[in-house]
């Protein structure tokens, strides 16, 4: 029997062959932070350790609360950014870089069979590019920069075969929100997603980082996409190193392999307040909603600004919705200024806020009130997330929240192709 | 171990209910955590639970974000340990990490009820509740030593100040 991507990765990793339940100690390739970073800095202050082991496998990016929105939020900036200095941390992104996952991903730390591990749950972004990569907590991530170890436990995979082509305004995020309403937000919990078939040869790598991003939200440990010719071409001049292209065996054993043919699929929505509840835009289309959100380190990259922008080209958003507009990282956004999808989108009626997360967590930039309902392209919509406990979400593709942000009310992007 | 009182919830209880994202980068001290403690989902939970009682949920407990002061909150809430269905595995690692003790039994899930005192016994694996005794699977020796720690720093803090001793009696 082969072995699976994960197999092989932790394996090397721990120098043994290893198979699915297996745990295993291992060193990180990078280890990625955020905002967290001034309380993984606490934490790692209580080991009472001078020196981080590795500097250079660590990456900060500050994108949660950016720039900062009160006094509390600049000291952690200010104590993340001289703890960069005191331990010479040499990958540091402030503020103006964007969103974590878009800038580790574009600045070329996630990489083909590395392992990369990250404080936050999204983490599971960078199988996108062939890597394993899985969200940890603030305990972890302050043991990691003190030890260069971890133990993670090898996880099984479920295979997801995917055939056939998009019809019109359908896109990777309504095919994994399809996903992930008929297999449940538990699907996937402890173990691999691995995106496969021809149809995952056909996605764009921004389409694959949708994927892999979202795959978190069956619980997934990880994602994974084979690495391919658009891979190593999208890589080129980013790289921070050498890689090793790492794919499963053909005979690899596989808990469960699920069949999607993309052609059949039609816009998703995900209704308040789980990411598993799940309807065609059919269903739900007219429901009147306060604010849009086309942006995040789920959707926010020029293939989602373009078909925002195609949507809305020399259109306004209805009078009675407020729509925000948040580019993943500063050079998706430098690209959306050069092709004018910014103009576009600003002369419509939209506001575009500066790369980060914006209001996708709740803590600035476009809370919500009791009582609001929202339509986001983000990857979450539980309960109280963006504002009030009595607010709602809606999580939808560029295309539909671009589409609903004309009406007023859900729609339909299909009747704009 | 002592009897706790049971706070019984559904499937998915997220971490954004656990713990509002509007406090994860504001709120750092863990009593203050404790204030917030299931706050969108159960207002009344941090102004009336008490030290020793026991979360009991279904299936996915702690889904979504990887924020710790999920775990962090509910220790410093008193809670003894989560009893669910099933664990996220970020919100699983979490608790230890925070010397939260976390429990699956879905058996014991499905017959105990809020408000209704029982016991664990996490080295027999066994649950006491009303209806009968339910067991589970003890988590593994080096998972125990972590939570007997109190969590993960101070466990490596522990190990830490042992392997010091032992090269200073290997010096002296």
């Amino acid at each position: 029997m082969g072995q699976t991507f994960s197999e092989k990765v932790l394996g090397a990793k721990a120098r043994k062959t290893v198979k699915a339940g297996e745990i295993v100690t291992v060193s990180p390739d990078y280890i990625l932070t955020h905002d967290n970073s001034a309380a993984i800095i606490q934490e790692f202050r209580k080991l009472e350790i001078e020196r981080v082991k590795c500097a250079e496998k660590i990456v900060i990016v500050l994108d949660h609360v950016v720039p900062a929105s009160s006094e509390k939020y600049a000291q952690n900036h200010k104590d993340i950014r001289e703890f960069v200095r005191e331990q010479g941390i040499p990958h540091f992104f402030d503020v103006h870089h964007g969103i974590c996952h878009q800038v580790f991903a574009e600045n070329g730390f996630a990489l083909p069979g590395k392992l990369i591990l990250g404080a936050d749950s999204h983490t599971t972004s960078y199988g996108a590019l062939g890597a394993f990569s899985a969200g940890i907590g603030r305990s972890e991530a302050a043991s990691v920069w003190a030890t260069d170890g971890i133990w993670l436990k090898v996880p099984e995979t479920i295979r997801i075969e995917m055939n056939g082509k998009f019809p019109a305004m359908v896109s990777a995020k309504d095919v994994i929100l399809k996903i992930i309403g008929d297999e449940g937000a538990d699907r996937a919990n402890y173990k691999a997603v691995e995106f496969a078939g021809p149809a995952a040869k056909n996605l764009s790598l921004a389409s694959r980082l949708v994927m892999a991003n979202m795959a978190a939200e069956m619980g997934a440990k990880n994602g994974y996409f084979a690495p391919d010719e658009k891979t190593i071409s999208w890589l080129e001049g980013r790289t921070q190193g050498e890689f090793d292209v790492v794919v499963s065996d053909s005979d690899a054993d596989y808990g469960a392999i699920l069949n999607y043919d993309l052609a059949t699929i039609e816009p998703q929505v995900a209704c308040p307040h789980t990411v598993d509840n799940v309807r065609p835009v059919s269903e739900v289309q007219g429901t009147p909603f306060h604010q849009a959100i086309i942006g995040t380190c789920t959707n926010g990259r020029i293939e989602d600004l373009r078909v925002a922008a195609k949507i809305m080209k020399g259109k306004k958003i209805h009078p009675g919705v407020r729509v925000l507009v948040i580019p993943a990282s500063r050079r998706e956004y430098i690209q959306a200024l050069q092709e004018g999808e910014l103009e576009t989108l600003v002369s419509a009626g939209c506001l575009v806020l500066n790369p980060g997360c914006g209001p996708c967590l709740g803590a600035h930039q476009g809370i919500l009130a009791p009582g609001e309902v929202a339509i986001s392209t983000a990857n979450r919509n539980f309960r109280g997330r963006m504002g009030s406990r009595d607010s709602a979400i809606y999580l939808a593709s560029p295309a539909t929240v671009a589409a609903s942000a004309l009406e007023g009310k859900i729609a339909d992007p299909r009747k704009y192709e | 171990m002592s009897k706790g009182k049971v706070w019984k919830y559904g499937d998915d209880v997220n971490t954004d209910v656990i713990f509002p994202g509007k406090y994860t980068y504001s709120v750092l001290d863990p009593a203050e955590m404790a204030k917030h403690a299931l706050e969108d989902l159960d207002p009344e939970f941090a102004h009336k639970v008490k030290p020793g009682d026991i979360v009991v949920a279904g299936k996915n407990f702690g889904c979504g974000s990887s924020r710790e002061q999920a775990a962090t909150c509910l220790k410093f809430a008193g809670v003894q340990a989560v009893i669910a269905k099933s664990f996220a595995r970020i919100f699983f690692r979490n608790a230890i990490n925070q010397g939260l003790p976390v429990v699956q039994c879905s058996e014991a899930v499905d017959n105990v009820e809020s408000g209704e005192k029982i016991s664990i016994d996490f080295a027999a694996g066994q649950i006491k509740g009303e209806k009968g005794i339910f067991t589970f699977a003890p988590l593994p020796e080096f998972i125990l030593r972590i939570l007997d720690s109190g969590g993960l720093i101070p466990y490596i803090k522990k190990k830490k100040i042992e392997r010091e001793k032992n090269l200073g009696d290997k010096n002296a």
